[in-house]
């Protein structure tokens, strides 16, 4: 008995390692011809799509600008939406080739799910939005309160925490899609909406009436927020990381979507970007001008940023997540 | 094999793999074989998977603090227990919204399905309306719409409709005193008791008396007076030992008494209402399922038409009624799992939502839900079998 498992555990583990293992998502997505990318259910500035169905938003980029650097064309993206709760099992079950959807970097995730995270595209945290007739200017003045938040999130711990550390009473109304988190707040179910900062700005815009509603000012957690690849295929993980460190180097450098063609020649970390020494590419297995691929199709994380965010009606500033040479922390390492 | 053949008397001239009882017994081991060999070949390789893909397995994770809230728990729970405790509290919730949902569905299905065979025209196309329309339209609209009907209209809590002392209505729920047990409340329970055991006795005397003497007896309004007066009388003696907790208006909400979400009620009142007009249409299928006949000769004895339906009818129809309300019941109890979408913590939306994505073990937390479900669904059929064979023709 004992050796018919161990041949059977034997058969199968071989078995396994010709089925399913993960380790080649770059030649799977090259014989596709396109990226499966994981993206929310709709979150302006992030991931949302326009009545023609067409895909934009910091996250979005992330998918974009892989697709400019492994096929030269950062069209070449699927997009499947997930809810909070179902986004990690279509990342480990190989659905999607990367998510890149406000998913916040913490240990559990990165070291438990088979998960690896590839960087951080904005620096967050968790705020709380309130009725303005409530008459509440401070996160401390809502013990009591009923909260509405989002089930399969950060959001969901980080408000326990808060209201106990402090204790604070309250009760938590926890769905599963944001629309109907916003619909139940517009309603008045809760007194409080709780989620990543940015994402109450971009919820505010779905509400009846956004102007009648405040983001305290409290911030009650880290909420890095980054796109993440199936653990054990380094590649891949490495096509990911530096795609956004393309971005982020290439906003440093000045260069943009408008002035790449000009800056060729540059100095030698210009000419390392564009492509036109070493071979950066080569060793990712991409394209030699991946990182000018991704500056002329998709623009540098400035640009992307401003594109999404700084834009009406969000009006996000850089904040933290200005470059590191501005007072920031985004920090790429050196394209070298 | 020849050998022994040609030697037993009378010679066999059927070989052994034409023999049914041998090829049924080989073909029952090889399908075991193959069931097991599958059974083991998918586990070693899942485990192997996931040991591959560095996703963390095991039941440890049952044990780990959960530190999320659940806004319904009828067990105690606070951020500070456990996964394994959140799955109590799930659990329980489906439980306690499958049980009430039955009980309210059998009650308006009943209705329905008898006033659809009303001679009063109105009555019978009102209950034909209900069931056209509530059958039709997918379910989890239905939760949406009665999700929606009840937040919408219902006032904040500083301006809760406040109908009766100690009771109020508010877009945060139904809040209602609570009784608190003191001293001496075990004697009213004793009562309680005593009374129902009361109650048996009686009905079985009244029935042997019946049976013996042709004398009824009316065991309804005896009963009801013993179920309610004995425990008031305990009541009384013993000076009514119930303190109340009221729900007070402290902050944003009440606090204090106890208190129904509207996600429950929502959920509640979509389940009944939908899975009510299939048992309607179940109703009046069995009830005409009973030969015209039936209900004529007991006219003819001079039977009045409440005890017709009572005692002649409704026995016969049960045994057509039973099966397929069972299905309903395990309808009612599957479909409960759409309180994900209503914020009602039930099984599914606390264990294989939040706890599922919080520990990223899917393959346990699945077989686990997997397994409850078929436990919940293995003893609603069981209980009605039960039930059916009880309620099945016994012929004399
Ligand atoms: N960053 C947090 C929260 C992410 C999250 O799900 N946020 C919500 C609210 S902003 C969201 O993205 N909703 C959009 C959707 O579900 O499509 C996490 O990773 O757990």
């Amino acid at each position: 008995m004992k050796k018919i498992t161990s041949t059977v555990m034997l058969a199968s583990t071989l078995a396994f390692a010709a089925s399913s293992t993960f380790a080649a998502t770059l030649d799977d997505v090259q014989g596709k011809g396109f990226i499966q990318c994981g993206v929310s259910q709709g979150l302006p500035g992030f991931s949302n799509f326009d009545d023609k169905g067409n895909w934009s938003g910091v996250d979005v980029d992330i998918c974009r600008a892989m697709a400019a650097a492994i096929f030269g064309d950062s069209e070449a993206v699927k997009y499947t939406p997930l809810s909070s709760k179902e986004r990690f099992t279509a990342l480990q079950s190989g659905e999607i080739d990367v998510l890149s959807r406000n998913t916040t970097w913490t240990a559990t995730r990165d070291t438990a799910l088979g998960l690896n995270f590839a960087g951080v595209n904005y620096y967050d945290g968790q705020g709380f939005m309130v009725r303005k007739d409530l008459g509440v200017n401070n996160a401390s003045e809502l013990s009591g309160a009923a909260v509405c938040t989002q089930t399969g999130t950060t959001t969901e711990l980080n408000v326990a925490d808060y209201f106990r550390s402090n204790g604070m009473d309250y009760t938590v109304v926890a769905f599963e899609k944001s629309d109907e988190v916003v619909a139940a707040y517009d309603s008045g179910r809760c007194d409080v909406y709780t989620t990543d900062q940015s994402g109450l700005y971009a919820q505010r815009i779905k509400l009846k009436d956004g102007s009648a509603h405040k983001v305290l000012p409290d911030v009650i957690s880290k909420e890095p927020l980054g796109p993440v690849v199936r653990q054990g295929d380094d590649q891949w993980f490495n096509i990911t990381k530096w795609a956004l460190y393309c971005m982020v180097n290439a906003e440093e450098m000045g260069i943009t979507s408008a002035n790449i063609k000009s800056k060729s020649g540059g100095d030698p970390g210009v000419k390392r970007l564009l492509g036109e020494e070493g071979s950066f590419g080569e060793n990712l297995g991409v394209s030699p001008t991946w990182c000018a691929n991704i500056v002329s199709q998709v623009g540098n994380y400035g640009e992307s940023f401003a594109r999404n965010l700084s834009v009406d009606p969000l009006n996000i500033s850089r904040g933290v997540n200005a470059l590191w040479s501005n007072g920031g922390i985004q920090y790429a390492p050196p394209i070298r | 094999m020849n050998k022994e053949e040609s030697a037993g008397p009378p010679p066999s001239t059927t070989k052994p793999w034409n023999d049914p009882a041998v090829r049924s017994i080989f073909f029952q081991a090889v399908l075991l074989v193959t069931v097991v060999t599958f059974g083991m070949y998918i586990f070693g390789n899942t485990a192997a998977n996931l040991e591959k893909q560095g996703i963390a397995t095991g039941f440890g994770f049952l044990d780990t603090t959960a530190g999320f809230g659940i806004i319904t728990h009828l067990i105690e729970y606070n951020e500070s227990s456990s996964y394994g405790r959140a799955f109590f509290v799930g659990l329980i919730n489906t439980l306690l919204m499958a049980f009430t949902g039955i009980v309210a569905a059998t009650i308006i299905g009943v209705v329905i399905g008898i006033s659809r065979l009303s001679k009063n025209w109105l009555v019978s196309r009102l209950a034909m309306v209900y069931v056209e329309t509530f059958r039709n339209i997918p379910l989890l609209l239905q939760i949406f719409f009665w999700y929606a009907a009840i937040l919408r209209p219902l006032p904040s809590p500083k301006n809760s409709i406040n109908p009766i002392d100690g009771l109020f209505l508010n877009n945060r729920g139904l809040y209602l005193p609570s009784s608190i047990p003191e001293d001496g409340f075990t004697l009213v329970i004793i009562a309680l008791v005593i009374a129902i055991v009361g109650v048996v006795i009686m009905t079985k005397w009244a029935h042997k008396r019946q049976d013996a003497t042709g004398q009824q007896f009316h065991t309804f309004y005896a009963s009801l007076g013993l179920i309610i007066g004995l425990p008031f009388l305990a009541m009384v003696v013993t000076g009514f030992p119930l303190s109340w907790e009221m729900p007070v208006l402290k902050g944003f909400n009440f606090v204090g008494g106890t208190s129904i979400t509207p996600e429950f009620i929502a959920l509640w009142v979509s389940l009944s209402i939908y899975t009510a007009s299939f048992i309607a249409e179940i109703v009046r299928a069995g009830i005409q399922a009973v030969d015209h006949g039936q209900s004529e000769a007991a006219h003819a004895l001079g039977v009045k038409s409440a005890p017709t339906l009572r005692l002649v009818i409704l026995p016969q129809a049960l045994r057509v009624i039973i099966p397929p309300l069972a299905s309903q019941y395990l309808n009612l109890t599957k479909n409960s799992s759409l309180a994900t979408a209503i914020a009602y913590p039930d099984l599914v939306s606390v264990f294989t939502g939040t706890v599922l994505n919080q520990t990223g073990q899917a393959v346990e937390i699945i077989s686990i839900t997997m397994a409850v479900y078929l436990s919940i669904s293995l003893g609603i059929s069981m209980f009605m079998n039960w039930y059916n064979a009880k309620m099945a023709l016994v012929e004399r």
